[in-house]
This record gives structure tokens, sequence and C-alpha cells, in this order.
């Protein structure tokens, strides 16, 4: 029955690579029935109110150029471009449309070959997917903090002269380790007492070269838990920045690579305290679809506070007192890409002392996503503003979370604005508590 | 549209907020309503009522026709510019300008969420029932526009029993002001329940105020289950005959139930017609009582299991079927047509074979759940946008679902609105004399024709 003004354009079912083969999976951008639910779940739509700006909007963005309905402009490229790949769409859906997920990687597929800015390419491609490179290029940015330097040249406003996303990065780099801990870690750390398992320890690369401190902690509970923790040292990159650089043929290769890493060594689980590794971890099953390696792989690893969890009891034995207002922000990769939410709350009520206030809106991004808030300085702040209001109206003294782009992203917006309130991740306010010596 | 024309519309709200690129022209072409498309001309989001008045002036004169839109959640085509005209996005009039305690009175601006109101009154003790279910993101000059209902409607009523004083801009861009703070007010034609569920076509509504009711002490939640679809029905009619309204009477069909225990395994039985989710809240002794008289009807009539919530988290595990209900089902094909034919509550176990018999005959899916208390049901048809065939099915399906809610002495929409989606359904329900008054009242208030023309009739 025909319904005016006009039914919409529509392929037929027949040739689900869609019109102009631009994207894969046509029958997932139908799935979206425009209930708008993802609306309010969306940072970018809550700052702008834009329909192109939300995921309702990105997914017919991209049907409309899959239907030939819009042509692959720089304008449809720019606003697909304002998407965090938060996710947050993706856990308000009803109907299991990932509005994020869909755009990540149909600009995957587009970027795939395509010369990209100085700064993303510096970033996504030559840099983070090596762990080598990266470690060495941030020696001069070592050699640079310790020197007195860095205070220099922020006295002096040279960076103005730079463009402004280096700018951006420098302001965001806090005070880095001496040696990244990829290359101090023990390969077998044995478990203290009795032995109740193995785990693997997938060392996300900003954990190793910037917390390094927070994963000391990770592997200091979960050996303390009883579990002997193997860190192969040749894993490579979990693929996530691949992806971001349009390489998907990287993704893959980190991922072979990794499952063959971890395969070599019997695992109870793959651990780790990177939410944006163990996202992309989990992913790997997805990525390398009908490879078993894969699927298992992927079905063994584990958010540290899902591990942590698991043994909540023997951990409040250890826990000492921390008299302290706390709060969490939860990791868009930890709560939207993994669904992980009430781990990390109960994890931090077990510590006595702790006063625990949920933060307003927690799962909303903060804004980091990824280079995104180098690539987007103006849309990074705005949203990064919100979630610094709700940090100031909990009262908390320490912010606790457990992914490295929050952690960078919200130390530099706690120094700038609430300079009171601590960042923490998660396992080093734990083993803090493990710590604290009697009065 | 002319550039120059455009050039004073950019002149009023700024260059920023003038949206005219075809891409954001393209995704302002839907709202929630399957199959319904229409790309406007341009779309604007004005920052103050008084950008409201200059915009409608120079449509006036330039024979203009401008659209209202909320969040776009509308479910029948409303907030769709039928013919290349602009669209009014409310969203940055999002101000609640007052909540009046001693008047029991909220006054917002029409860009406002429904929850944001919601939020703000319930801190402070009290209470603005209307609920739809995308009250996260609707807006309240949304909900106006379509009279929007809700869960808990059975009870409370629907968005009309709240509206006290509107504030409307008129097609010329004249400012109308209808009702106010008084519960009182006979002067002259009651204008607010005209205005409410005009759906855009009479007026843009840039002030709305609200009652507020006291926030009810207590809530009582249960579920119950039912071997057989007419004892479930039998009981709703037993409950509110046994003079207990509950806030919320909810329903969920077998097909349903199966979507739901697929998808969310909630613990449903798959050998059950249906499944009642019953709350009522007030006063903890009156609930107490009235949660008795539910759970001794709800026995009488067969239902295999009941359970009273002890406690917030068991009351919420109970909601969890209805409120996995609508993800269950529109998880299980790509197109979901969600339908709100209403009729008496006593005609709801006859409607509900009727909607059965339907999805038999056309051969298609249709899984029914709803506000069983107040006779409102969402039969949902779960298709595919590229099969034709079913889709014209489904088309048919409905049609008789719509004639036979008529005959019942119910309506066609209970609270999706008609817009472009149910106009030719329409007349069979008001008859030529219904669309002829219509008509009148359209022409009295925007004789050019230029408030969201082409909808309800």
């Amino acid at each position: 029955m025909p319904r005016e003004p006009h039914p919409h354009p529509s392929p037929p079912l027949e040739g689900e690579g869609g019109v102009k083969g631009l994207y894969m999976d046509y029958v997932k951008l139908i799935n979206c029935m425009r209930c708008g639910m993802c609306l309010p779940a969306c940072p970018t739509y809550r700052e702008t109110f834009l329909e192109t700006a939300s995921p309702r909007g990105r997914v017919a963005l991209v049907r409309k150029l899959q239907e030939g309905e819009l042509d692959q402009s720089e304008r449809l490229l720019e606003y697909l471009s304002l998407c965090l790949d938060c996710q947050a769409c993706a856990s308000a859906c009803p109907c299991g449309v990932n509005a994020g997920e869909l755009v990540a990687e149909f600009t995957c597929e587009r970027k795939e070959g395509v010369e990209m800015g100085f700064m993303e390419d510096l970033i996504l491609r030559k840099l983070v997917p090596h762990p080598d490179r990266l470690e060495s290029s941030l020696v001069p940015m070592r050699i640079y903090q310790r020197s007195g330097l860095q205070k220099l040249v922020r006295k002096l406003g040279i960076l103005k002269m730079f463009p402004r996303p280096l700018e951006r990065m420098e302001g965001l780099l806090p005070e880095l380790p001496a040696r990244p801990l990829r290359q101090e870690i023990q390969e077998i750390t044995p478990a203290e007492g009795i032995e109740r398992g193995t785990v693997g320890f997938f060392l996300g690369c900003v954990m190793s070269l910037i917390f390094s401190d927070a994963s000391r902690a990770t592997i200091k509970l979960l050996s303390s838990l009883g579990y002997r923790v193997i860190t192969p040292r040749n894993q490579v990159c979990c693929g996530a920045p691949n992806m971001l650089g349009g390489d998907m043929a990287g993704l893959k290769e980190a991922a072979h690579t990794n499952i063959d890493i971890f395969g070599g060594h019997e695992v109870d689980f793959i651990v780790t305290d990177c939410g944006g590794c163990g996202a992309e971890l989990k992913r790997y099953g997805h990525h390398l679809g009908g490879y078993d390696a894969a699927e298992s792989f992927s079905g063994k690893v584990r958010d540290i506070s899902q591990v942590l969890a698991l043994h909540a009891d023997e951990l409040r034995a250890r826990l000492k007192p921390l008299p302290l207002k706390v709060t969490w922000h939860d990791p868009c990769h930890i709560a939207h890409c993994q669904g992980i939410r009430k781990e990390p709350r109960d994890l931090l009520k077990l510590v006595p002392g702790i006063d625990y206030r949920e933060l307003e809106a927690a799962d909303a991004c903060c804004g980091s996503a990824g280079t995104y808030n180098i690539e987007r300085p103006e849309m990074s702040d705005r949203i990064l503003k919100r979630k610094l209001d709700t940090i100031q109206a909990s009262g908390a003294e320490v912010l606790v979370t457990g992914n490295p782009g929050c952690l960078l992203q919200l130390k530099k917006g706690l120094a700038d604005h609430l300079p009171d309130v601590r960042i923490m991740h998660l396992t080093e306010i734990l083993v803090r508590s493990m710590n604290v010596q009697p009065d | 549209m002319e550039p120059s024309f455009i050039k004073e519309l950019q002149n009023i709200v700024g260059g920023q907020y003038t949206l005219t690129d075809r891409e954001s022209l393209a995704v302002y072409g839907y709202d929630s309503t399957p199959e319904i498309e229409s790309v406007p001309g341009a779309v604007l989001l004005p920052g103050s009522s008084e950008e409201i008045i200059r915009i409608m002036r120079l449509c006036h004169e330039a024979g203009i026709t401008v659209t209202p839109r909320g969040s776009g959640t509308n479910l029948s085509g409303g907030s769709l510019s039928h013919n290349s005209g602009i669209v009014l996005q409310t969203s940055r009039l999002n101000r609640i300008i007052e909540v009046d305690e001693e008047n029991l009175t909220a006054t917002v601006e029409p860009g406002v969420i429904t929850s944001a109101l919601h939020r703000e009154v319930e801190a402070r003790g009290l209470f603005y029932p209307p609920d739809p279910g995308s009250m996260n993101i609707s807006t309240m000059g949304g909900n106006v526009a379509e009279n929007s209902g809700g869960l808990r409607g059975l009870k409370y009523g629907v968005t009309a029993d709240y509206v006290m004083g509107l504030e409307t801009v008129l097609a010329d861009g004249d400012l109308l002001r209808t009702g106010g703070k008084v519960v009182k007010d006979v002067a002259g034609y009651s204008l607010n329940p005209l205005l409410v569920s005009s759906e855009g076509t009479l007026g843009f509504f840039t002030g709305i105020t609200v009652k507020l009711i006291p926030r009810p002490q207590g809530k009582i939640t249960m579920l119950a289950h039912f071997p057989v679809l007419q004892d479930a029905a039998l009981a709703v009619s037993a409950i509110i005959a046994a003079k207990v309204i509950p806030a919320t009477l909810e329903f969920l069909d077998k097909v349903t139930i199966k979507c739901v225990e697929d998808y969310a395994h909630v613990g449903l039985p798959l050998d059950v017609d249906a499944v009642l989710l019953i709350e009522v809240d007030g006063h903890p002794v009156v609930i107490a009582e009235e949660a008795a008289s539910v759970a001794e009807i709800c026995g009488k009539h067969r239902c295999s299991f009941f359970q009273t919530a002890q406690n917030p988290a068991e009351a919420f595990k109970l909601t969890e079927a209805r409120r996995t209900a609508l993800s269950a089902l529109a998880r299980l094909k790509p197109t979901t047509i969600l339908e709100d034919a209403t009729v008496p509550r006593s005609c709801i176990a006859a409607m509900l074979k009727v909607i059965q018999d339907s999805a038999r005959k056309y051969n298609v899916t249709i899984g029914t759940f709803g506000h069983a208390g107040d006779g409102n049901l969402h039969p949902t048809c779960l298709t595919d946008e590229r099969d034709k065939d079913e889709i014209k099915r489904a088309h048919a399906a409905f049609a008789e679902i719509f004639d036979a809610a008529i005959a019942m002495g119910g309506t066609i929409t209970g609270e999706h609105g008609v817009g472009l989606a149910k106009k030719k359904y329409l007349p069979k329900l008001v008859g030529e004399s219904g669309i002829r008054v219509m008509r009148g009242i359209k022409q009295a208030f925007d004789p050019k024709g230029i408030l969201n023309p082409g909808k309800i009739f």
C-alpha cells in the first residue's frame, strides 16, 4: 500500500553488498528504526542537537550514501568524523544497532590507502602500532620533560608556533616514567602463596609508556591473589590504532601475532588493564570471523576488574582503610564496548572507609576517544567540560577509571580546572589500600 | 528555496542554526515513522520565541510552510516537512522556566526533554505523570502537540490532562496566550484542549505551563502469568471493577513473551498466553490493600504464577520483561511497525483476537504489548521493508485492525497521532462532519495553510 509523500528507496533483498558496494553490511544499516533512543546518549548530539551529529543520523548518512541518494562528499565525511565511537548509542539502542562501530568500520574502509593529516598519520600509522618505534619516539620527550626544557618552552609559548594538534598533544602528556614498563617487566611473575592459575597479561602501549605504575599495580594484584602472570615481551599493539588509521590489514596482522604469542602459553585468562585494548582484543573473533583460535583468544580476554571481582572476599581481607571520597568514571571501552559496569564499582566499595559517590552520567564519554581530543579539540573540550562539572558536583576527591585515554584526558582536565581532585587507575587505588601502613 | 529568503532566515537565527546542505536536509527527512520520508527545504534551530515570531512573520508573508519538530521521535510522520518547507527544531529552547510549588505548576520552553522535567519536579517531591516511551528524548512541545500518553495513562491520564497554559505563536506571527495557572477558567472557548494534539497545525508552542501533583509515596510492583489470554483480559476488567486503579497495567502477548525470552532470558514460561505487569502507587496503607485485591483477582482468574516484589531490586526485575518488549521484538526483523489502535478496555480480549486473526490471515508476525488498563495496545508488526509483498500484507492487516477498533467504539490512534500515516483512516472514525469541523478550525487559525500542512486530514 503506497504511503505518501513517497516511499523510501531501498535496494532489493538480493545484493546486500549495497548499490555502490561502499559498505559491507546493508542489513546493519536498515536495522536502525530511527526511534531516537540513541539521541540522549550521544555526546555530540547533546552538544549540538543536530541530527547529523546523532547516531541515528550517521547511520542514515551511510545508508543514503549506500543507496546512492547522497555522494561521498567532504561534508558528509566531516559529519561522520564528529563521531567519538564511544558506542554509548549501542548501549541505548533497542534493536542492537551499533552506530559507533558502523561509522568506525565505514571510516576504516574509506581511509584505506588514503592520505591522512600529519598528526593522524604520525600517531595512527607510524608510531602507535609499533611498540619499539613508539617507545623510542618518546625518548626525546622524556629528555625534554626532565631537562627542564618543557618548563622553558611552556613559559616562552614556543608551542604556539607549531601546529595546534602538536600543542594539544604536548599539553596532554603527563610526566613519563623513566622507562616503559614493557622493557622492565619480567616475563613471568610468580604467584604469591598457593598458585590458583595462570593469566597472560596484555600490556597496552599507553599503559606501558605512561601509566606503568598502574600496570605494575595490576600485576601485583593478580600475583597476590595467586595468579602466575605471564607478560610476553614480544606482544604487539592490540590493533585499535590500525583501525582508526584505516588499516584493517594491519589490525588483522596484529591480531594474528597476539593470538599466536598468547596461544603459546597455557593461560586461564588474558587480562588487560586498558579498556581500549580489552574491547579490541574481545573483537578478534569478530575481525577474523571463522578463525577458531581468534574466538578462543577473545573468549579468554578479561578486563582486570572482571578477574578481581571473582575474588572479592579475598581482596576485601587484604584491603585497609582509605578514608577518601571516590567516584568512578566508566570508560566507553569498558561500559559500552564490554558491558562492564558493576565490577569496578563493587571493587571500589570493598575498600574500607571509602565514601563512594556515583557520578551523574558516569558512562558519558570524557572526550578523549583515541586521537579525537587532538583532532577535534573544540568538541572534545565541550564534552570534557560536562564531565568535569559532574565530577565537581559529586564532591569526590579521587576520580578512578580504567582506561589510559580517559586517564590522559581527565588528568589534564582536572589539573586545569579541578586541581584538588586526583585521578587513579582502579588497580592503583586497590594496591594503595593494600599497602596502607597501620598507624 | 530562494537564496535571498535563506539569507533572511540566517539573519534571524544565525548561519550556524540554518541548515540547507544536502546532507543535513536528508537526515531531517525522517522521524521515527517507518516507511515515510520527505526532505525539507531548510532546517532552523531558533534560540528564542522572538526568533520564532520573526520566522513565522517572514514565512507567512512568503507563503512558505513551517513544520515544528522536537527530537523527531514522532510515529505518524508529523514532524516531517510535507512540501520542501521549513522544519523548525525546538531543541535549543530547553529551559525549565519555573517550578511553582505554591500553585503546583511548571512552566517550560518547548524543547525541554520530558524526563528532564520529571527529574526536576521529582527532586522537589512533585510529580508530572505523562511518561511516553520516548520520554528520555521526547520534548514537551512534541508531547503537547501530540497529546502523548504513556504507561501511567490509566490512573493519571495523558498530557492533555496536565496542560494548564500555553503561549502559542500563530501562523502570522501573532502571540496567543491561553489558560494559565488557574484551575477554574471559563472565559470564552477552551482553546487549550484544541491546541493540545493539534500536531503542529494550529500554532507553534513557545511556552507550556503544566499541572503538577504530589509525588506518590509508595509503589508495589506485581507480575502475573496467564495460561489463557481471555483470563488475563477478564482479570484486567475485574481489577478496575474492584475499584483498584493501578498506575501501571501492562500486557504482553505470547509472541512478545517468546521474543523477550529468546532475547533477554528473563525466565518467562513459553506456555503462557499473556503476562500482566501491575503497579499500584500511593499511600503505603492503601497500596497494600490494593495489592492484596490484585493478587486475589489474578488468582481467581487462573493465573499460573503471581509475584509481588518485596524490594526495589525485585521490582526492577519484574518490570524487565515489559521494559525489553520493544527491543526484543525490534531485533527480530529490520523493520518494526508499531501501531496504537485503542479500544474501550472491556473490548481488550476481542481486540486481541482480531489482531491475532488478522496476523494469521495475512501471514505476518505481529507481537502485541501495551497499556491493557486503558485499552491502548501496541500491535507491532515485524517485517522487512525490502519485502514489498509482506509490507503490503502488513498494511492490509492493520487496516482490518483499525476497522475493528472503530467498530468497537475505539480509535485508530491512542497516542501516536494521525500525521501522515493515519490520514486516510481518520474520515472513517470522525465522519464527514468531523473532518468539516476540523477544517474549519484549521481555517480559523491558519487561513494560508502554512503550518504543518498535509497532516491529519
